[in-house]
């Protein structure tokens, strides 16, 4: 009897002991579920809270780029704009290089002109300007005589000497340049020449002072690599038309002053030696 | 800024006048004239330059003589040359280049062009 209540009671305390234990991890699993509650609780909201923040952070990112797009699109028609007024002053640039090169053409060959007042050194630089700055290859400077009315040529380059006969004023093409004072420039193409015609040159340029004309240029052929008159080529002939006629002009005139001058020095020498 | 001595060789004081004028549009440039072959020649043996400017067609000396004396001197054989002439045609181009000239230009000359030749000769040097 004894026996048997020693064994129930072993085996009580045993269940006892299990039920305990079992009390023990039941407990421990609420805790831990209330544990994994919670965090899950946590993870969702943390899950909300990010979902704002990455809106908002999307939201800005995204009035930025449209910020930006802006900007970019305005600069691009800046960039545009520049372009255009690079084009423009690059434009002006040539412009005002070639009106640049065209002053210092005409500088040059008034200055050279004016800077004699030799006749023959004046007509040997109205041939280098017509020669070197036009880009003539046959020309000749005429000379009116005011005694005969007629036209001699003075001056000539590359030319044959069937060009030298007299032309009376108001004959052909360069007599009714000189009649006229009207510069003549042959229509078409200057280089489309079919052998120099003495007869139509390509230009007659009248030397004028005021309304008096005392002579002409006349070009019959261009040089091979010079194609076509360009502006300045018609600056140099209006030049030409004033200044290379007061040049000759004021050149023969001293010439002859400076003869008059030694003659009536002669003149005096020998009065004083009759003395 | 650096120095540039040219030596314009031409007959011509219209021309000489005209290139000078052009060649002092570039920074630092100096220019000596020479009226022929013989007197470029005479300022080539005591004046050192950077580029020689020549005509072809001028008295005492042309300028195809000068380039071909130029080129022979140990000494000057290294200066750019230039030819600036009224000779526009093509063989006379390959002559002037065959003989040892840099550049060719045929007149009238058009200073941009001219400055944009000398512009790339100095590079070139350089």
């Amino acid at each position: 009897m004894e026996k048997e209540s020693g064994s129930l009671n072993r085996k009580v305390e045993e269940f006892l002991h299990i039920f305990k234990k079992g009390e023990e991890f039941t407990q421990e699993l609420l805790r831990e579920n209330e544990k994994l509650r919670y965090r899950v609780a946590q993870l969702e909201e943390m899950t909300k809270s990010t979902g704002r923040e990455g809106n908002i952070k999307l939201n800005s990112l995204e009035e930025r780029i449209a910020l930006l797009e802006e900007e970019n699109k305005s600069l691009l028609e800046r960039f545009r704009q520049v372009e255009e007024e690079n084009k423009d002053f690059a434009s002006r640039y040539i412009e005002v290089e070639a009106e640049n090169n065209n002053l210092a053409n005409l500088y040059v060959a008034s200055y050279q002109l004016h800077s004699t007042l030799d006749f023959n050194e004046s007509l040997k630089i109205i041939l280098e300007i017509v020669m070197n700055l036009i880009g003539a290859e046959e020309f000749s400077i005429m000379m009116l005589d005011e005694r005969t009315n007629e036209l001699s040529v003075v001056a000539q380059e590359g030319m044959g000497p069937e060009i030298h006969d007299p032309i009376k004023i108001g004959d052909g093409v360069i007599g009714e340049v000189v009649r006229a004072g009207e510069a003549y420039y042959r229509e078409g193409d200057p280089t489309d020449l079919k052998g120099v015609d003495y007869a139509h040159p390509l230009v007659s340029i009248p030397l004028k002072i005021k309304e008096h004309v005392i002579g002409t240029i006349v070009i019959y052929k261009l040089l091979i690599q010079k194609t076509q008159f360009t502006n300045v080529d018609f600056e140099l002939f209006s030049m030409l038309a004033g200044h290379a006629a007061t040049a000759l002009f004021s050149s023969k005139l001293y010439s002859q002053s400076e003869r008059k001058l030694s003659t009536i020095q002669s003149f005096l020498d020998l009065l004083k030696e009759k003395q | 800024m650096p120095e540039n001595n040219f030596l314009v060789v031409e007959d011509s004081p219209t021309m000489r006048q005209l290139i000078t004028f052009a060649l002092k549009r570039i920074p630092g440039s100096k220019v000596v004239e020479a009226n022929d072959g013989i007197d470029a020649l005479k300022k080539l043996s005591t004046q050192k330059f950077d580029v020689i400017l020549t005509d072809i067609n001028m008295p005492i000396m042309d300028g195809l003589k000068l380039v071909s004396m130029v080129r022979n001197d140990p000494s000057l054989k290294s200066i750019p040359i230039i030819i600036i002439t009224t000779e526009g045609a093509e063989e006379d181009r390959k002559r002037g280049l065959a003989l040892g000239a840099n550049a060719y230009i045929a007149k009238p000359i058009q200073t941009a062009d001219l400055l944009n030749v000398v512009n790339q000769i100095l590079q070139n040097k350089a």
